[in-house]
């Protein structure tokens, strides 16, 4: 109790009593309330911007505003030549936080490492089922079946054995479920028998240390001075909850609060305009399609799919669906994905072209269905607009749509089954900046009947994006994935629709934010003038 | 009077059986697998969902699932959310104090401020002050309460400045909160300035609520006012001479107050339940948005605990209702 008393006390004493003080203070009008604190657990951003960004470190981390990966609590690491042994060189000096219930006895060490994730794969380890631990993004990213062991050589190196050569491995252990926990901070919280406290009062290695969470309204953070990186700009950090997008705006306008997240797109233009605001934007990590069934005829034809492809004006779907706040995706990477291939074309909007496509395949009179998602997301804030605006493209061109919608876990169902009657429209958000979490997730033959919603398997571009799983080197990586997308191009298995834009509106006293392309939301650089 | 509320208090039983009944059964009925929805577009194997299916207890027949269920509440277990993992009875009780704290002071604001308009209203018919009160009470139960929301905070926190524009504190202050009540908290706490910032969050949350269940009043009062000054017992008051403050506030009102506190009775358990816009907008750590969201992910046991309490607290409320009737009108006891 003492501590989180001395913790509160300073938390007041500096942040706020003293009206100068109040300036280190930043307040981030959040979109919605943490599931929980440990990030293994959960699969929602909201979760990760409340635990994994500001309380905890990963072994690699990605550089922020890139995609690119770089050290984190691993100063280091080697990949043998057959690419199934990773060697992990700890960073040596990391302090973990503490709270009123646990102080750390030494620096965070390889005992750390292994113990973050054999809680996760192990199934007699005593966290295995704490707080009901499902580690959805674990197992989603095939963890348990990659490692085969993980093995501590001394206190600061750690190597995990793989069962086979994984290229976006590093980058994997860079997500929010490889946020690094204190196996000493564990084990007191199971001798004292409170193990789902890792949980409740986080205990990490990160730039801020936690101090509180009144459910639903605040969470509090405090410095940590002990940081082993670059100290965070701020003395205090605010996640004031606020699920209304105007109501936010109305926040940041009164300077209630700094920063906000998802601004309504209907109140951007006038962000812009205010002087006292920081309009913030970058393309998000992400992508809305529309995937015909290739299993069923006519569109197992990817003349047909071009054709219809060609049907679609993409920049109305722009401006009415995404009111600007997107830009038209050519490819299946977003643009700020390494590999992504600039030189491809788009297909054009021709209407009478796709007509006369459609009729050399001898396509008259086609009807078909468009699946709209009943729920809104940054690749697609309006899937029924969208539908609408593509059954008037497709009727121009004497193609009849019928749009049907589900409640969306029967729609995540029903959309993968291999008989699904219809195009389905969905999106993705990277997960690791590696185009292999786009190119095989969504479209590679193992993924059919599943996350590939095309139910598309084409021999050429799934050797390609296989041999890229492989490779170790990045410029050969590359080649391969552009050559993916060529493929991909030329096949047609979706209508590629829009990435979205993702907008941090912000005060202009804000200083040092980065926009994170995996659209979390980082504060540790931010400063405040 | 203990009869009367023995036999009342017995209904409980039956009807609270049903109550678990009916939450159990609600979220089971509506399409949409829970496992899917936690899983979203990323999706998970079939050997995975198996698993999952497996520990979340889905594969017992379903007879079997709700006896594990009311065994467990009959023990004081709602289970554990699917999506926190925490549960169901200390999240309830994290939030529930917000919402009540919020529900009384609105119920509060519409009896003080309905009362009387109805009275009045009823007293004046026909003239200025009934249309221009039974008008506003006709727009204040038709206004969208989004956009009533929006308004006032767009007019009292952006362009006046004079209340917050949502939550229950000012993030100025940092305090223990036994209770869960922010107004008795920030008195407690001591911290200089509290209190009054607790009051002023309170304000405009508060008027939101509260207008449709004020207009509902005034309109009910009135209704029931218009009803009993027309009896002849009002008649012959007023023929003995007393004063028409005595003849209507205390003859007539009371006589009134009957379907006026039904009327409240039944407000109150609304506002318990229904509070989920005025929360979602003023960002109110209640239990409405709690429930709305644990539908959309199928939380089983968040949505089935969440009902069967605030059942139970609507229950409480009609029961407390009952016995002021009883209080009120010394027949009812009887019956």
């Amino acid at each position: 109790m003492k501590t989180s008393r001395l913790i509160a006390s300073a938390f007041v004493l500096s942040g706020f009593l003293a009206g100068a003080a109040s300036a280190q203070t930043l307040i981030y009008c959040s979109e919605g309330s943490p599931e929980g604190f440990d990030p293994a657990l959960y699969t929602s951003g909201t979760s990760f911007d409340a635990s994994s960004k500001p309380v905890f470190n990963k072994l690699a981390e990605f550089e922020l505003g890139t995609t690119n990966v770089m050290p984190g609590l691993a100063e280091s690491w080697t990949i043998s030549e057959d690419g199934k042994t990773v060697t992990f060189k700890l960073r040596a000096g990391v302090k973990f936080h503490s709270n009123d219930m646990f102080t750390p006895s030494r620096d965070m060490n390889a005992d750390d490492v292994i113990y973050t994730f054999d809680r996760q794969r192990l199934e007699d380890n005593p966290y295995y089922t704490v707080s009901g631990g499902t580690w959805e993004y674990f197992n989603g990213m095939s963890m348990p079946e990659l490692i085969s062991s993980i093995e501590k050589i001394d206190d600061l190196t750690v190597q995990f054995n793989l069962t086979r050569p994984e290229a976006p491995f590093i980058a994997n252990l860079a997500m929010d479920f490889g946020s690094i926990q204190s196996k000493e901070y564990g084990d007191a919280m199971l001798t004292a028998g409170t193990p789902e406290m890792i949980n409740q009062a986080p205990i990490g290695t990160g730039p801020f240390q936690f101090v509180g969470y009144q459910k639903d309204a605040v969470i509090r953070y405090t410095r940590f001075g002990d940081y082993w990186g670059e100290p965070a700009g701020v003395e205090n950090l605010i996640f004031a909850i606020t699920p209304e997008a105007s109501v936010r705006y109305q926040k940041l306008q009164a300077g209630e609060c700094h920063v906000m997240p998802y601004p309504a797109p209907a109140d951007i233009a006038a962000m812009q305009a205010d002087p006292n605001i920081n309009m913030m934007q970058q393309e998000g990590l992400n992508v809305g399609y529309l995937a015909y069934n290739t299993k069923l005829p006519p569109f197992d034809n990817p003349k047909v799919r071009k054709a219809l492809n060609m049907a679609i004006d993409k920049q109305a779907i722009i401006d009415v669906v995404f009111q600007g706040s997107g830009r038209i995706a050519k490819n299946p990477l977003p643009p700020t994905m390494w590999s992504y291939n600039d030189a491809i074309v788009d297909d054009a909007y021709d209407p009478e072209g796709a007509m006369a496509a459609l009729a050399a395949e001898g396509i008259t009179d086609l009807s078909m269905k468009i699946w709209a998602m009943p729920v809104q997301r940054p690749y697609n804030p309006n899937a029924r607009r969208m539908a609408e605006l593509m059954q008037s493209d497709f009727a121009k061109i004497g193609v009849d749509v019928e749009i049907v919608s589900y409640e969306w876990g029967e729609y995540l169902s029903r959309s993968k089954e291999l008989d699904r009657d219809g195009a389905v429209l969905l999106g993705w958000t990277g997960d690791n900046g590696d185009p292999d979490n786009f190119l095989a997730v969504l479209l590679g033959c193992d993924a059919v009947g599943g996350s590939n919603r095309a139910q598309w398997c084409h021999e050429p571009f799934n050797n390609l994006i296989n041999q890229a799983k492989v490779a170790s080197d990045q410029a050969e990586r590359t080649r391969l994935y552009e050559e993916a997308q060529a493929v991909f191009k030329d096949q047609a298995p979706w209508a590629t629709i829009a990435h979205s834009v993702v907008f941090m509106p912000m005060l202009n006293n804000v200083q040092g934010y980065k926009i994170d392309p995996f659209g979390g939301h980082y504060f540790h650089n931010v400063t405040l003038n | 009077m203990l009869n009367f509320l023995l036999m009342r208090i017995l209904t409980f039983v039956p009807t609270f059986f049903g109550v678990t009944i009916i939450s159990f059964a609600f979220i089971r009925v509506l399409p949409g697998d829970p496992i899917v929805v936690m899983a979203g577009e990323r999706g998970m194997s079939q050997e995975r969902y198996d698993q999952l299916y497996h520990q979340l207890g889905f594969d017992k027949p379903v007879i079997s699932q709700y006896f594990d269920y009311l065994v467990g509440v009959l023990q004081g277990d709602l289970g554990n959310s699917f999506v926190t993992k925490k549960p169901v009875w200390d999240e309830f009780f994290s939030l529930f104090p917000a919402t009540l704290e919020l529900s009384i002071c609105a119920i509060v604001l519409a009896v003080v401020l309905g009362l009387p308009a109805g009275v009045i209203a009823a007293v004046n018919r026909g003239k200025f002050f009934d249309r221009l009160l039974m008008s506003s009470a006709l727009i204040g139960y038709s206004m969208p309460i989004f956009w009533w929301a929006l308004l006032l905070i767009i007019v009292f926190s952006g362009m006046a400045g004079l209340t917050p524009v949502s939550g229950r504190m000012s993030l100025m202050f940092y305090f223990d909160t036994p209770t869960g009540f922010m107004l008795i908290d920030s008195f407690l706490s001591g911290q200089k300035g509290a209190f009054v910032s607790a009051v002023k969050h309170l304000i405009l949350p508060t008027v939101v609520l509260g207008t449709i269940p004020l207009a509902v009043i005034a309109r009910q009062t009135r209704s029931a006012m218009l009803e009993v000054l027309s009896e002849d017992y009002i008649r012959t008051a007023r023929a003995k001479g007393l004063p028409p403050l005595r003849v209507n506030g205390l003859h007539a009102l009371r006589n009134a107050m009957i379907p006026v506190i039904t009327v409240i009775g039944l407000m109150v358990g609304t506002l318990l339940a229904g509070a989920i816009l005025t929360e979602t907008i003023f960002s109110w750590p209640g239990i409405g948005k709690w429930m709305v969201d644990s539908i959309f992910r199928r939380d089983y046991p968040v949505v089935q605990g969440g009902l069967l309490l605030i059942s139970v607290m609507v229950m409480i409320v009609n029961l407390t209702v009952d016995v002021l009737y009883g209080l009120i009108n010394p027949r009812i006891r009887k019956t």
